[in-house]
């Protein structure tokens, strides 16, 4: 033990044998390369150098590595970044990823698809919805079923409130870590609205299993209208209060603008998607593109940056919400009456009070309950826009009621991926800065 | 039902690559030694991004137990196509993607951590979920389970 204490303490100074490649927190060396070169091995692709303030050539033992996490409470949870610095400049980045693994996907293949739904709402935490819809569109894809109009525009009016509060927090969290503490008061006040009206539909102010396969659980409440009305008008309200504080604030550009940069062609190479690829400059949103559950008949923009910086992905992110809103007022003035979840009662239990009278209630109640429905053998990816981006799942069935396996694809893995490039020769200052602009949940990162 | 002429061009350069539907959705069957050919002529047939990477375990189903399934996405076109691969369990490897879409590197370390699947040509194949020291491979259907034994506080031993 002493022996290897002693190890790591002298290694990489006197002589270089000693240095280990893996100690108890795992691997604590960085692929050696050349330099210039090394910036191609790690990212695996040419990038821009953001910019470049130290001259060229840095004898080794000038170089520090510092890990950052994955106890840092401006990494957004259990992230860990290697860094490598040059003074105060970052030459690398490696996030180490999977402090916050519960093996979901090994979990999913366990669970019928009725009781699927409560596994992924637990992976990206800061929008439930997103995870259910996603998993349950895929189950539906496969049974070639389709939820009944009233169910659609509940699941699309519960998604886009779920966006809000999401881009919300990121506003909250976002302005903490870079100074701005009266915005995490504002983000947090405002979006309480949103999940009083989440607990009062679902029961639950997260992880709720609402949206399930062939509707939704449970019709929205009395009076959801008069909450609806309320929490736009606190949204709006709220956004006045975040423009008022943060849009022409000096010192919040002088931290943002041309800090993270990463351009459209990176972002694509990368797999990065939703609003840190739309601050690029890049149009892209799957609720226009391949739309979802409806939504195409509600009218919305796409907001679009410019500068792929982390000014821009605010920009984006709080028109989003506007953009939201309007959606939200929308099926709130056009919400469709009818079910809210399918009469196939293979996939839906029936109404409790059936139970009472019917012996065909009774028996699907019980078969649904204890094994489930089954799903015909094939594989389908179905992807939505999460508030963080492109969020699918991939379901292989086998034909028996759980899947031979569920996968997640989810968009913060791909975000935390991207952060090497925003990252690698700028301000070790700018790295919180960055890490939140990305707005990575972990949970949706390690599943 | 044919397919969209890109996918339909795509597919017509390889021998031995299937196009078929599955779900309503596009999807090429690749022979595992032209998987990185196909991706790369993905890639110039407009298809920019990658978008998922991952592996399914067949065992006791299919004759190759491993299918590794990429999926595609192009913005031009606004086309989705995923390739599937099966892959033997006595030779559980497949060409890297990293050099064609370097945002492979992450979901390839996953497969491989995972399910034990090799990436010829990948920088970096390292665990990235898992410990580095972990026995197993968790995903695969002959890994157990398994529990962790709790400790009450009231209780002397675990149960």
């Amino acid at each position: 033990m002493k022996r290897e204490l002693h190890e790591i303490w002298v290694s990489g100074t006197e002589e270089p044998e000693w240095v280990r490649d893996s100690t108890d927190e795992g691997t604590q060396k960085m692929s050696s390369q050349e330099r210039g070169g090394r910036l191609l091995e790690q990212t695996g692709s040419t990038v821009d150098d953001d910019f470049i303030v130290a001259e060229e050539d840095v004898p080794e033992d000038e170089l520090m590595i510092v890990n950052m996490g994955p106890q840092h409470p401006s990494t957004h949870g259990v992230l860990r970044l290697q860094l490598e610095l040059e003074g105060e400049i970052i030459r690398r980045c490696k996030p180490i990823i999977g402090y916050l693994h519960t093996g979901m996907e090994k979990t999913g293949e366990e669970l019928s698809y009725l009781q699927g739904p409560t596994n992924v709402t637990r992976m990206d935490y800061m929008s439930p919805f997103h995870n259910e819809l996603a998993f349950s569109l895929a189950v539906e894809q496969l049974l070639g079923v389709e939820a009944p109009p009233r169910a659609q525009a509940i699941r699309i009016l519960m998604t886009e409130l779920n966006r809000i509060g999401s881009h919300q927090v990121f506003l909250a969290t976002a302005g903490m870590d870079i100074g701005a503490l009266s915005m995490m008061l504002y983000g947090f006040r405002d979006r309480e609205a949103i999940l009083s009206f989440f607990e009062k539909t679902t029961g639950l102010r997260m992880n709720h299993n609402y949206i399930r396969p062939g509707g939704v659980a449970a019709d929205l409440p009395d009076g959801w209208r008069e909450d609806i009305d309320h929490i736009i008008s606190t949204a709006l309200d709220g956004i006045d209060d975040y423009e008022d504080l943060l849009k022409h604030n000096p010192i919040w550009e002088e931290r943002t603008v041309g800090v993270g940069v990463i351009t459209s062609e990176e972002a694509l190479a990368y797999g990065i998607t939703g609003p840190n690829l739309r601050a690029t400059g890049i149009n892209w949103d799957l609720r226009k593109a391949q739309p979802y559950c409806g939504i195409e008949q509600y009218e919305f923009q796409v907001p679009v940056g410019r500068n792929g910086d982390v000014y821009d992905r605010y920009r984006v992110r709080v028109e989003e919400i506007t953009q939201s809103l309007h959606i939200v007022r929308q099926i709130a003035d056009s919400m469709p009456k009818g079910d809210y979840r399918t009469e196939d009662r293979k996939i839906t239990p029936p109404p409790r009070a059936r139970i009472d009278q019917s012996m065909e209630a009774l028996i699907h109640h019980f078969k649904i309950f204890t094994e489930g429905f089954k799903v015909p053998e094939g594989e389908a990816y179905v992807a939505i826009e999460s508030p963080r981006g492109e969020l699918a799942a991939y379901l292989v069935s086998d034909g028996s009621a759980r899947p031979l396996r569920m996968h997640m694809r989810t968009p913060s893995f791909a975000s935390i991926q991207g952060l090497p490039i925003a990252m690698s020769d700028s301000l070790i200052a700018d790295t919180v800065a960055t890490i939140s602009s990305f707005d990575p949940v972990i949970g949706d990162v390690d599943r | 039902m044919s397919a969209d002429p890109i996918i339909a061009v795509l597919a017509e350069q390889f021998d031995g690559v299937e196009w078929g539907l599955s779900s309503g959705q596009d999807v090429l069957m690749v022979p595992k030694e032209l998987w990185r050919d196909v991706a790369q002529a993905a890639k110039d047939a407009g298809f920019e991004m990658l978008v998922d990477e991952t592996a399914v375990d067949y065992l006791g189903v299919r004759e190759a137990r491993f299918e590794v399934v990429a999926g595609f996405l192009s913005l031009e076109h606004n086309l989705r196509i995923r390739l599937r691969a099966a892959v033997p369990e006595d030779d559980a490897t497949i060409a890297s993607l990293v050099s064609v879409y370097p945002g492979a590197n992450f979901y390839e370390r996953e497969v491989y951590d995972m399910f034990g699947i090799t990436f010829e040509g990948h920088p970096d194949l390292t665990r990235i979920l898992m410990p580095d020291e972990w026995q197993g491979h968790p995903l695969r259907k002959d890994y157990a389970m398994g529990s962790v034994p709790v400790q009450f506080k009231s209780s002397p031993e675990a149960r």
